[in-house]
């Protein structure tokens, strides 16, 4: 199973409501994954020459204040950082191969979840309601959202198997389905010098779209490229820096129904998830149709 | 003199609303079930098998009114995957759409859907009836082996793959017949058939502007002289 939600606001007003809107749609779809959950959330744009790097750590009490304070001494970055139990996020006028880098050598157990100008990327293990209210998801603003609740069917259980998953800068996806070649995938990529995470088939589709982008796709002409390479069931919920994306297998076995306002575009793998929104009675509601790339934009 | 329930999905649980509608089914014949605040939940009124009109004042989620005997149930909204699934007799209404596999494996009742249905409408169909007042999604009728759908819209891609005896009639236009359907000529029969189930429906439609999709029984058997591509 798996269950996917996604959000974008339309009207900027409404945009600081962000998490109290989507935080809902997230915990309704606990039953369809109460192993893990995620959040993207794209917030204000840092200045072109920073970047917001959301970090996870492995270990549990990590001492966030203290590798912000080395990050600042040894890297002559000053990190402003913002965390809760086992993530964090800062911004910073870093690089990613030098954060990496350094905590590669100083701090291996903290991952690098995602970097970019806009996007805050949570993702851990234990039920979405405990997870939301663990990192306040509520209090969370932007301009769009992704979220993902989880029950693995063909990789571990681990916060960095969860979704969203992603690639490059503010780009993520998440994922209903299953895909069953994603080790083709893998090796494929694998040879071009694109690194991996974990041995989830959803960072399969990530990565792949995220390196047909880098190679100058269009993110749509990527998803179509992605009809012919990926080989599965899925539904994906895909943002970038200005777009929240959906898009369906063929057989579009993996649910999925979207609702379009004046005010927001939401979508999610039941309806349930959605019945709170406010004017959802009067809403556009559809399911979307396969292999049709459906895209909004901020 | 009609007895009247009122159950509010806000206060009660879906468990309480079905342990209700599972009570003694003489109890509960010729009564009217209002209930109010769905929220999109799912398994709401599945198994009746009382002589009850339900009424669902919202939008459903999965499975409503799965297994229906006898029961009269509307939905005064949408609703999710595979509602009537399983539909042994009795009466089920959509006033809004319905989401994938709507009707699946009915083996009898009628149900009738205002808006439209999503993908898989009618998949496996075993007697049971089936009128759309809209559109119906890909791969419908997938190997519905007896009873009739009915689409006052169009159809979408790969309607009637590998049908037994079941039959559609579509008004609209088909996107694509799937793997040994085929398009018939109306009978008179068909006629009176597509103008019963319209009547019962409410649908005010010609019977003649629909046409007649059923199988060409080429998969009947087992045909080794064939490369088995599909």
């Amino acid at each position: 199973m798996c269950g996917i939600v996604g959000l974008l606001i339309k009207d900027p007003s409404q945009r600081e409501r962000l998490g109290e809107f989507v935080t809902p749609m997230l915990c309704s779809m606990g039953e369809r994954g109460p192993d893990s959950a995620g959040l993207a959330v794209f917030e204000e744009r840092v200045a072109d020459s920073a970047r917001r790097f959301s970090l996870f750590c492995e270990t549990p009490g990590c001492d966030w204040i203290a590798l912000g304070r080395r990050i600042e001494a040894e890297l002559g970055a000053k990190p402003g950082i913002s965390f809760a139990a086992s993530a964090a996020e800062f911004a910073a006028n870093l690089s990613r191969p030098d954060l990496q880098a350094w905590l590669s050598k100083n701090a291996p157990d903290v991952h690098i979840l995602s970097v970019g100008r806009s996007m805050r990327l949570v993702k851990d293990e234990g039920h979405p309601q405990e997870i939301a209210e663990r990192y306040g998801f509520r209090r969370l603003a932007g301009s769009h959202a992704v979220g993902h609740t989880r029950m693995a069917t063909e990789s571990a259980v681990s916060p960095l198997h969860a979704h969203p998953f992603s690639a490059g800068e503010d780009f993520c996806l998440v994922h209903n389905g299953s895909l069953s070649n994603h080790h083709m995938i893998r090796r494929k990529l694998e040879r071009r010098g694109i690194h991996f995470e974990t041995d989830n088939d959803t960072e399969a589709a990530c990565r792949f779209l995220e390196w047909r982008m880098r190679e100058g796709d269009p993110l749509e002409t990527a998803i179509e490229r992605s009809f012919a390479e990926l080989d599965g069931f899925y539904t994906l919920v895909i943002a970038t820096l200005d777009s929240l994306v959906v898009v369906r297998d063929a057989f579009a076995c993996k649910p999925a129904v979207a609702a379009e306002t004046d005010a927001y575009v939401a979508v999610a793998s039941e309806y349930r998830s959605l019945a709170h929104l406010p004017g959802i009675e009067h809403a556009h509601l559809f399911e979307p149709q396969p292999e049709r790339i459906y895209a909004w934009n901020v | 003199m009609e007895r009247v329930i009122e159950f509010d999905l806000a206060q009660r649980s879906v468990r309480e609303l079905n342990d209700l509608l599972h009570g003694p089914a003489a109890e509960l014949a010729g009564c009217t079930v209002r209930v109010k605040h769905p929220q999109g939940k799912h398994n709401l009124a599945v198994g009746l098998t009382a002589e009850v009109d339900l009424e669902i004042a919202g939008d459903a989620g999965y499975f409503v009114a799965g297994m229906n005997q006898r029961a009269r149930v509307t939905v005064l909204g949408n609703v999710g995957r595979s509602v009537a699934e399983n539909m042994m007799s009795g009466a089920v209404r959509v006033r809004g759409s319905a989401s994938e596999s709507a009707g699946a494996s009915a083996h009898g009742g009628l149900l009738v859907i205002d808006g439209d249905a999503g993908s898989r409408c009618g998949i496996s169909l075993k007697g049971g009836e089936i009128v759309v007042g809209g559109n119906v999604g890909h791969m419908s009728a997938f190997m519905a082996q007896a009873g009739a759908i009915i689409v006052c819209g169009d159809a979408g891609p790969g309607l009637g793959d590998s049908l037994y005896e079941a039959v559609i009639y579509v008004k609209g236009a088909i996107a694509g017949l799937g793997a040994d359907a085929r398009t018939e000529p109306m009978s008179d029969t068909d006629l009176v058939r597509v103008g019963r189930l319209l009547d019962q429906a409410g649908f005010r439609h010609d019977p003649r502007a629909f046409q007649r999709v059923a199988s060409a029984r080429t998969l009947y058997h087992w045909n080794s002289e064939v490369h088995q591509e599909y």
